[in-house]
């Protein structure tokens, strides 16, 4: 029959040669092999000291935007914490007082927006759910920490800074 | 005896006793660098510079964990196998010539706890003394598993111990002398037993790897067949006491490959150095060479160890039994052959 590819390869056990048998040469191979690593560069980042250089589309941490006067952005609108399969996130909408027009943007926002780093999967969902380009994974890695309600991040960590303290 | 011989003595015994120690801490650190390095990686860098008081902090962490005794072990014999397996890694060097004679003011020291002229019979009874260690420790657990593995460990250095005193016995037609002090000297300047005896010593060194229970000689502490090996029930310090024994016989069999083949604290232009600088400074030197010597050779046990993967036990009695111990007989034939044509013309 034809074969279908010709990736096939037919292996044979040859015996051993003499030099094979020996198992002197194969170790003096072997450890050359390894002596050329002894002076390798060595791959390891001492990680807290130093950071890895991220690609341009590297998933981090989350952080809630603001648009150019400094209003945040998010209207709780739910299409995020909806499209989320982890269902890391949670949030409570309110509405906007007269008074708070130069925080929030629209007539509704979230009066607490909550993410539960432990079950964020860092998929990107939410950033491609969100109309109003209020979330973005674009933080550094989420740092470690001792308590599971320590990994509960709300407003105060998630939300970018105003614009007149960047 | 004269007391300045007895504190004489004293002193030598506690400054190698301090070193053997030192080393064998040191070595389980650089085993970590060695791997490492080998390996791309960084190896331990946290404690202290470099990570040099890693071997401090794992001690401490030995000494802190729990110390379990089996219920049904032999309680006696449980605590004395790891006390033996140190005690006989240690007394190992009480023969090795550490340097020639050193003069300070008009007294000679010999840098030797003991010149007995059965050396080379002493470090052998004291190697296969170390079985014990590991036999008591499988024994005592009262575990089968331990009892196994230590019955595996223990045939493992009888076989190989035959292939390496057959690969001595050619080193003595050649050295016609089994103090260790003697057959240093012989080797003075060049005349290193390597270069009349290799193939006895590539077979004492694939010896002394499987005495000292190292890759690729390691079934004895093989974690995957045979849960732990012999001191699987072994916890805390008395294992740690398991660990630096290995770490101390490497040592001690670094120095002796050292000492019989690799000409020991001799290095070329010895007596020049011995005329020009004098007798107190010239045997300092022949003690650093020493021990470049045998820093060389735990490089290249550890070396080794992450290069070689581990054999199986059939391949290991097989190149023990099949493969060692004839090339061990031909090579003390060929050297008696060679020994007795030069001297009858």
């Amino acid at each position: 029959m034809e074969p279908l590819t010709n990736k096939k390869k037919v292996l044979a056990q040859k015996p051993l040669t003499f030099a094979e048998r020996m198992y002197l040469p194969a170790i003096a191979k072997g450890l050359t092999i390894t002596m050329s690593h002894f002076f390798k560069k060595q791959a390891t980042i001492r990680y807290p000291e130093e950071e890895r250089e991220f690609s341009t589309n590297f998933r981090g941490m989350h952080s809630l935007k603001r648009d150019e006067e400094g209003r945040e952005r998010c209207t709780a609108c739910g299409l995020c914490a909806l499209s989320c399969p982890a269902e890391a996130i949670t949030m409570i909408a309110a509405e906007r007082k007269p008074e708070e027009k130069a925080i929030y943007r629209e007539e509704k926002y979230a009066a607490v927006y909550e993410i539960n780093m432990l079950r964020c999967i860092f998929c990107g969902l939410c950033e491609e759910a969100c109309p109003k380009e209020a979330i973005y994974l674009d933080g550094p890695i989420v740092p470690a920490d001792y308590l599971r309600k320590d990994f509960i991040y709300g407003k105060d960590k998630l939300v970018e800074a105003p614009l007149e303290q960047k | 005896m004269e007391i300045a011989f007895v504190i004489e003595k004293f002193v030598l015994v506690a400054i190698i006793f301090g070193i053997s120690l030192v080393i064998a801490m040191y070595s389980t650190y650089a085993e970590r660098k060695v791997a490492a390095f080998l390996q791309d990686r960084l190896g331990p860098d946290r404690a202290g510079p470099f990570g040099i008081l890693q071997p401090l902090a794992d001690g401490l962490k030995m000494f802190m964990k729990e110390e379990i005794v089996p219920t049904n072990s032999s309680k006696w014999l449980f605590m004395v196998g790891p006390g033996l397996a140190m005690l006989t890694a240690c007394i190992g060097t009480a023969v090795i010539p550490w340097g020639s004679p050193i003069a300070i003011g008009d007294r000679i020291i010999p840098l030797q706890v003991t010149d007995i002229n059965v050396g080379v019979l002493y470090i052998f009874g004291v190697v296969s003394l170390g079985v014990y260690g590991v036999m008591i420790g499988g024994w005592a657990s009262n575990n089968k598993y331990s009892l196994l593995s230590a019955i595996r460990a223990a045939s493992q250095n009888i076989s190989y111990e035959i292939a390496m005193g057959l690969s001595v016995i050619a080193l003595l037609l050649v050295t016609n002398s089994m103090s260790l002090k003697e057959i240093v000297e012989q080797q003075h300047g060049w005349h290193w037993n390597v270069l009349y005896q290799p193939l006895g010593f590539i077979i004492f060194i694939v010896c002394s790897f499987a005495e000292t229970n190292r890759a690729p000689f390691d079934l004895p502490e093989c974690e995957t067949e045979l849960i732990g090996g012999y001191h699987t029930e072994y916890s805390s310090m008395k294992l740690g006491f398991y660990l630096f024994a290995e770490y101390i016989n490497m040592f001690v069999s670094s120095a002796v490959m050292a000492t019989l083949y690799w000409g020991g604290y001799n290095y070329p232009g010895m007596d020049w150095v011995l005329t020009q600088v004098g007798p107190t400074i010239a045997p300092v030197i022949g003690v650093i060479v020493l021990f470049a010597k045998i820093f060389a050779f735990i490089f290249f046990f550890m070396w080794v160890r992450w290069t070689i993967p581990r054999f199986r036990y059939d391949q290991l009695m097989h190149l023990g039994w099949k493969m060692l111990i004839p090339l061990a007989i031909a090579n003390v034939i060929i050297t008696g052959l060679v020994i007795a044509y030069f001297e009858k013309f």
